[in-house]
């Protein structure tokens, strides 16, 4: 069989960054590895600019296992933004904590596992990336010395691992009755059975719960303020992002292209776990005082409007779920490089230690209150657009309550979001030291913070290559 | 005509705030010029427009100065701008207090004055976007900026209430944010899928107005958008029961605020109640308008005796305005093209007179540092220029023939009566007009008048720029009372082609 490698050549590159990091990580002493973060981020932003090369391949790999089409290119190059900016980030985290370079390694290769998995063509490859992504992250999570990270690692390996094997067992009770691990050929071989399987449901609601573990989807939500709060903030930005958008991706993938047959089954089953996230996400951030668990409900909140683009089953719902996943992960990284940068200097993560922060440091606290606005949807934000071409899928189908739902539930975050920057404009420090921030955090603000407010206003560029993403997922 | 006069007017501000970020936070002076500038631009360009538009296009009607941009192509949004006789009035308001506001003394915006100019730069533009924009996308991108400016302005430079200690500058911040946000969160919903149903009719995305008006939608639909639309309207004009932030929230904020929300903002409601509204779905403003009315009755009487027992001055002005707007949408609701001139008309004459009433107590409050009327008094010894405002300003609350509130609420009344199902309604807020008297003379009596008091006699008259506000407003008062064809015909060419809808359309039912 010919097999044409270059088509691989993101992930190969990817691989070989890791490898080398690795290696030349061993070979140098020990005080000057603060630079191989500067290099991988050097690499990944190479291999980002290489990867635009890839729209309008479309086309499937070794008998369909692996699939190279304009939407997995968007989520890599999604997967690759947030790694160049998280790692950015993290540089000075990463130096406090005796400086491991083992960190960098470890979140490239959950790169790649989230690369992998969006290009995912058949059951198998999805499962052993899943697996590369969420073992990468249960080692990351527990990967600061002190009993709250290893708690999070442990808590998000056990529950990880349940879910892992619940989405397997779902997984195999589709290849059960189909026959077919391919997914683009699943959907012609349930065409094949008489009539309805509950033994296909099943499956379906398995694999639901199973990446609904991953996404944070209510009730397999219990695990994320936990977590979000134990982990090291690098890796809880990144797990907050990459994990989630992959998470996503994969999810449509399945329940579009595999599962368009069971719609009925799952639509509403859809329907009222995105009201109940978006519910019970957002209500129960508002009594929350530590910065990192509210940003994890938040972010529950925020999968509730992220899985209306699936709910949708139409080329507008996937383009708006690929449109709003890189507003989120830009407003998330964001969020997290802030609560990050704070907490290097005041070694808390509660809210009321973000009092004055707008004297502390201007940029971060206006950069924070943008953020967080756009993630409440509020004009002239990206986060507003994401959210009008997300809900604008659904509404004419019959989801008009889910839309009210949606923008009431956007407008009471508004609250919680508000506290925060009533907080740090209004409260008074109690250590007026200004925060310095690092050079390399200071890009990931600015650029986060520039590319929020410009898709806000102008969201042409973006809107243009979800368009594309959208169209490949279905059509292709 | 190729000259985009309508972004000038509308990002002047917006460039005015861009320029202030860059100046020093110690130049006050210098800050405060670039504000006056600016906004100083808008107001200019809008009374040379108004002027053009009433000596040039008032015959033809129809919409005038467009620019438009195709902005986001997939969701069918441009960057469409233009005015008519209908938001043209609202346009030359919003400069006007715009303007006014930036000289009005606003207490404490001593402490951080750089981060005040510049968020009332913004909150100017972003009332003045949702007026000059003819595309729903940026009406309600405009419509919504404004609310976290005004949030953060009522929380940093705000006031608690002598009268109700439970009312904090946080808590009446907090909840004038919340109130209109779940409002437009509910008419977001509506703007989405009337653009979705319209796309699917014209066969592509668009969110024109003008288009989607085009579009005939059944009777049902036309239902339930519009009551999804009137949820977020007419909290944002503090109909009864959605109220309850207006009075709270104008006491707890600076006097820049209390005069734009109070005298433009909240003017959005009514602005997007009858543009978009009746305009795009007559049956259903058929079907909500006497739910409307019957509510619009608890504004006026309802908030006119709550505002008979305020003691404090701007508790005072708050209730009243809400009052007011229920003469606003008893206008509204007798959809007829009397009643819809007397209601945009009563919008200009209020917003004028709001605006007048706040600046004169910002001024009082930041003299005497209290607005708690019984420990006032007498103020007419020490302040007679400010008594005089007042006066002028109480007056036109109370709608004295010559000044510019009169006329628009005799029409307000003519268009009601001559709508048969409105009659018994309109008798009853007619007596709103007495209750309103009361108030205002009552409050005037005696902060004015009375025996001069001697703790007071340190303050000073208002003079040098605090007294351009009020000139100006009382100028402007006076002259659209005098020649009241001056307002009364422009709005008229604005609401006549939406009346002639509402018409057409009731023919059809009638017909069905």
């Amino acid at each position: 069989m010919e097999i044409n490698f270059s088509l691989f050549s993101i992930e190969i590159a990817t691989a070989l960054l890791a490898v080398i990091i690795l290696i030349i990580g061993l070979m140098i002493p020990k005080q000057s590895r603060h630079i191989l973060g500067y290099i991988i981020a050097l690499g990944l932003v190479v291999i980002f600019g290489f990867s635009f090369r890839f729209y309008g391949l479309n086309t499937a790999v070794i008998d369909k296992m692996y699939l190279v089409d304009d939407f997995s290119v968007f989520f890599k190059q999604l997967f690759l933004v947030a790694a160049i900016l998280v790692i950015l980030a993290s540089i000075r985290y990463v130096n406090k904590m005796n400086g491991n370079f083992e960190f960098y390694v470890i979140t490239i290769v959950a790169a790649l596992g989230m690369m992998v998995l969006v290009s995912a063509g058949d059951m198998l490859t999805l499962y052993v990336a899943l697996e590369t992504m969420a073992i990468s992250f249960y080692i990351l999570a527990g990967y600061k010395t002190d009993p709250k990270s290893a708690e999070a690692g442990m808590k998000y390996l056990i529950l990880g691992a349940l879910s892992s094997g619940i989405l397997l067992y779902g997984l195999s009770l589709i290849y059960g009755m189909t026959g077919t691990v391919i997914i683009t050929e699943i959907a012609a071989k349930i065409g094949l059975l008489s009539g309805y399987s509950p033994a296909l449901v099943v499956g379906l609601v398995f694999v639901l719960a199973g990446l609904g573990f991953k996404i944070s989807l209510i009730p397999f939500q219990m695990w994320t303020p936990d977590v979000y709060e134990g982990a090291p903030t690098p890796v809880t930005a990144f797990l907050a992002t990459g994990s989630k958008a992959a998470s996503f991706a994969v999810l449509a993938r399945l329940l579009l292209i595999a599962l368009p047959a069971y719609s009925r089954q799952w639509q509403l089953l859809v329907a009222v776990l995105a009201a109940l996230t978006m519910i019970i996400g957002n209500l129960a951030a508002i009594p929350q005082t530590n910065m990192k668990r509210m940003l994890a409900y938040s972010s529950i909140g925020q999968a509730g409007y992220m899985i209306t683009g699936i709910l949708a089953m139409n080329q507008a719902g996937v383009s708006a779920l690929s449109f709003y996943s890189v507003i989120y992960v830009l407003a998330t990284v964001g969020a997290f490089t802030v609560v990050m940068t704070c907490s290097t200097q005041t070694d808390s993560d509660e809210i009321t230690d973000y009092a004055g922060l707008a004297q502390r440091s201007p940029l971060m606290a206006a950069a924070l209150t943008i953020f967080l606005l756009s993630m409440a949807g509020i004009p002239p934000l990206a986060g507003f657009t994401g959210k009008l071409y997300l809900f604008k899928s659904i509404v004419n189908q019959g989801y008009l309550w889910l839309v009210i739902v949606g923008l009431v539930m956007s407008m009471v975050s508004v609250y919680y979001y508000l506290k925060v920057a009533k907080v740090m404009y209004m409260n008074d420090p109690v250590d007026k030291t200004p925060i310095t921030i690092p050079a390399e955090a200071k890009i990931t603000l600015l650029l986060t913070m520039i590319a929020t407010i410009f898709f806000g206003i102008y969201a042409q560029p973006l809107s243009v290559l979800a368009h594309i993403a959208g169209k490949a997922l279905l059509t292709f | 005509m190729n000259f985009p006069v309508l972004s000038i007017i509308l990002l002047a501000p917006i460039i005015g705030a861009l320029i202030n970020v860059f100046i020093p936070k110690e130049n006050s002076k210098l800050l405060k010029a670039v504000a006056g500038i600016a906004t100083f631009i808008s107001l200019a360009l809008s009374i040379l427009i108004y002027y053009i538009y009433y000596t040039q296009h008032l015959t033809t009607g129809g919409f005038a100065f467009q620019e438009n941009i195709p902005w986001i192509t997939d969701l069918g949004v441009s960057y469409a701008l233009g005015v008519d006789g209908f938001s043209l009035p609202l346009v030359l308001l919003t400069s006007v207090i715009g303007f006014c506001a930036v000289f009005s003394r606003s207490w404490s915006t001593e402490k951080r004055v750089k981060e005040f100019y510049i968020l009332l730069l913004f909150l100017t533009a972003g009332v003045m976007g949702a007026f000059v924009a003819t595309d729903l996308f940026i009406f309600f991108l405009f419509y919504e900026v404004v609310v976290i400016p005004i949030y953060l302005m009522v929380i940093v430079w705000g006031s608690g209430s002598k009268t109700r200690q439970t009312v904090t500058k946080e808590y009446a911040g907090m909840k004038l944010t919340i109130y209109l946000l779940i409002g437009s969160a509910f008419l977001l919903a509506g703007i989405i899928w009337m653009v979705m149903l319209a796309g699917d009719i014209l066969g592509n995305l668009t969110f024109d107005i003008a288009a989607i008006a085009s579009v005939n939608f059944p009777e049902h639909l036309q239902i339930i958008i519009f009551g999804l639309m009137a949820l977020g309207f007419t909290s944002l004009i503090s109909m009864f029961p959605f109220h309850s932030w207006s009075p709270d929230g104008y006491a707890g904020a600076p006097t820049a605020v209390s005069m734009i929300h109070a005298g433009v903002l909240k003017k959005i409601g009514g602005y997007g109640l009858i543009r978009i509204g009746i305009f795009i779905f007559p049956l259903g403003a058929k079907f909500w308008a006497p739910a409307i009315a019957i509510l619009a009755t608890g504004n006026v009487l309802y908030a006119g005796f709550i505002s008979l027992a305020q003691k404090d001055m701007k508790y005072v002005i708050g209730y009243s305005s809400v009052s007011h707007m229920g003469f606003v949408m008893v206008g509204i609701a007798s959809l007829n093209v009397i009643g819809l001139n007397g209601a945009v008309a009563n919008m200009f004459g209020h917003g004028i007179m709001a605006a007048l009433f706040f600046s004169i107590i910002g001024y009082i409050y930041g003299v005497t540092k209290t607005r708690y009327i019984p420990d006032l008094g007498g103020l007419a010894h020490q302040m007679p220029r400010v008594a005089g405002a007042f006066l002028v300003a109480s007056m036109a609350s109370a709608g004295l023939p010559g000044l510019l509130t009169f006329i628009p609420e005799f029409t307000i009344f003519m268009g009601a009566f001559s709508n048969p199902t409105l009659r018994i309604i309109a008798f009853i807020v007619l007596t709103g007009i007495i209750i309103g008297a009361v108030y205002v003379l009552r409050m005037a009596a005696s902060v004015l008048f009375g025996p001069r008091k001697a703790e007071w006699d340190y303050i000073q008259d208002i003079k040098g720029f605090s007294l351009v506000p009020i000139a100006i407003l009382i100028a402007l008062a006076v002259i659209f009372g005098l020649f009241p064809s001056l307002l009364m015909d422009m709005v008229n060419s604005g609401i006549q082609p939406i009346a002639d809808k509402l018409v057409a359309a009731s023919q059809i039912g009638g017909s069905l």
